[in-house]
């Protein structure tokens, strides 16, 4: 099993989210996080007084799945967060050890 | 309500069968003023609660903004006691040229009827000025935000009011020197000296004392409610109609023209205040816009019953666009931390608009004459009046300050700052959601 960490553009979400139900992964966490890679921030000026802001809004969705759904699983998120501007995001895919369906205990693939 | 309607019917009964015996007490009370004054108190009290809370509350940092708003609306219990027991006494009753005497303590003296020569009831007098007593204190707290102790604060501002303000206000409204018939009768219809340029020059020496916020000017402290302050500011431009139009004490021609040059000058104000954010920082910003409407409500204060209307257009958008030059230019030069712009608003913004009153001045308004019209008399009489004023406070200020630091304190810990006043000083938390 693998962890897809995708951190995304905020309005792509829905983009994405439908691209992952028509492959039929239903199951991911999504946060509202800030932060960069080389995109740069913007202007604020609250009475006279200049503030960088470079610490952006961004999405990121955390999807575990099976081995073998992983590259099809990938190039759905991809192909549908890309707007080919910087701001993009970046996906990054981890190890998962155990995965156990609290409702009833399936465990390992049968609980994703 | 049945005695008053059966006196009221009698009353012209006995006038068509006894006219000599009508001649009894008659009061002086017109119901249209009373009315209209108790409305325009109402409007000036919902300055502070919820305008200036709102429009301070906004601007600070969500971890701050309960305290915030704290200290305004303890002005309105505070004050309101203090102005009860002698408050109102020092600042009205009749006294020297300095501060008044002892006459009304505890509200005696103080009733129904109205005072020699006034179409309002006492009560209605004595309460319309206390909300000016509960906003000017509360106008300071915009500088020492986000650091000062909620103790500190009620000590600083009960020996505030009863050092400055009250002997300012007897000054200037309560028959002290600088009235109508002392020896330096300054123009302030509404209180640019008395309020705006008091609480804002004593605003700066607090700042200073207290010094900045840890992390300025380097961490951004930036508004976390832009859309709060927007309503604050509203708040605060219509109940600025009871500040102004309601100086005038009766509901008469020249409330009106109060009302219309207070709004007015605010409209120009947040046009003066847009042209020059637009061409410096390129983009017109709400928080320019309100801050800029409060800078000409502020500068018209005192000048509200006493130019016309275009006069109002001029002084305004000059207010705009200068308070935007103290708070964008100086204050970033100067360095020093005015937390809201209590100085660059509210003292600077009186200043200017207690100096120009003694240029717009105008006969046909309520019979004053300034610089424009060939009276340079008033215009320095004014101009004079507001530097006492800055001095004045200012020292007072620094005293009040040593005092109240050594017995209760003034600055939070490092600690209490860092995780915000709402739970250090008030153990509570904004939002929930």
């Amino acid at each position: 099993m693998k962890r897809i960490e995708a951190i995304i553009q905020p309005f792509k979400l829905d983009d994405v989210r439908d691209a992952l139900k028509g492959i039929g992964v239903d199951g991911m966490t999504i946060y509202d996080v800030r932060g960069h890679g080389r995109q740069k921030g913007h202007k604020e000026v609250y009475r006279g007084q200049e503030y960088e802001v470079d610490l952006l809004p961004k999405v990121k969705l955390e999807i575990v799945v099976a081995d073998g759904r992983v590259e099809e699983t990938v190039k759905a998120v991809v192909d549908a967060a890309r707007t080919g501007k910087i701001g993009d995001g970046k996906v990054f895919v981890y190890p998962v050890d155990q995965a156990i369906r609290i409702r009833n205990n399936d465990a390992d693939d049968s609980a994703l | 309500m049945m005695p008053k309607l059966s006196r009221r019917a009698l009353l012209p009964l006995a006038v068509l069968c006894f006219p000599v015996a009508a001649a009894a007490q008659e009061s002086t009370l017109d119901t249209g003023d009373n009315a209209f004054m108790l409305i325009c108190s109402a409007l000036v009290l919902l300055m502070t609660g919820p305008g200036l809370a709102l429009f301070y509350g906004g601007l600070v940092r969500k971890k701050n903004i309960l305290t915030t708003m704290m200290q305004s609306f303890a002005m309105m219990a505070l004050m309101t006691v203090i102005w009860a027991i002698y408050g109102y006494s020092l600042a009205f009753a009749p006294g020297n040229d300095f501060i008044g005497g002892f006459d009304y303590l505890f509200m005696n003296g103080v009733g129904q009827e109205p005072q020699e020569g006034s179409t309002i009831s006492h009560y209605t007098f004595m309460v319309f000025q206390l909300m000016f007593a509960i906003i000017t204190p509360a106008l300071i707290t915009g500088a020492f935000a986000e650091r000062m102790k909620f103790s500190g604060m009620l000590l600083f501002m009960t020996l505030w009011v009863t050092v400055v303000y009250f002997p300012l206000a007897h000054m200037v409204w309560g028959g002290g020197f600088m009235g109508g018939d002392g020896i330096l009768p300054c123009l302030d219809f509404a209180g640019g000296t008395v309020v705006h340029a008091s609480s804002g020059v004593s605003a700066l020496v607090v700042a200073i004392y207290l010094g900045k916020r840890n992390g300025f000017p380097r961490e951004a402290m930036k508004p976390h409610n832009l859309p709060l302050a927007f309503i604050g500011a509203c708040l605060l431009w219509v109940g600025w109609f009871g500040f102004n139009a309601g100086s005038e004490l009766a509901a008469d021609g020249l409330a009106a023209a109060a009302f219309v040059n207070t709004h007015f000058a605010a409209a120009a104000a947040v046009i003066g205040w847009l042209v020059v954010e637009w061409m410096r920082d390129g983009k017109p910003s709400i928080l320019g816009g309100i801050t800029g409407a409060v800078a000409g409500l502020v500068a018209i204060t005192p000048a509200s019953g006493f130019v016309g209307p275009m006069d109002s257009l001029i002084i305004g958008f000059i207010a705009g666009a200068f308070c935007y030059y103290t708070v964008a230019v100086v204050k970033a030069k100067l360095g020093y931390d005015d937390s809201l712009d209590a100085f660059g608003v509210h003292g600077v913004g009186g200043t200017l608009g207690a100096i120009l009153t003694g240029v717009f001045a105008r006969e046909s308004v309520a019979g004053a004459t300034g610089l424009l019209e060939g009276n340079s008399q008033q215009f320095i009489n004014n101009t004079l009046g507001v530097l006492f004023t800055w001095v004045f406070a200012a020292i007072a200020t620094i005293i009040i300050l040593k005092v109240v630091d050594a017995i209760v304190g003034l600055r939070v810990e490092p600690s209490a700052e860092e995780g915000g006043l709402d739970i250090a000083e008030h153990g509570e938390e904004a939002y929930q959601l």
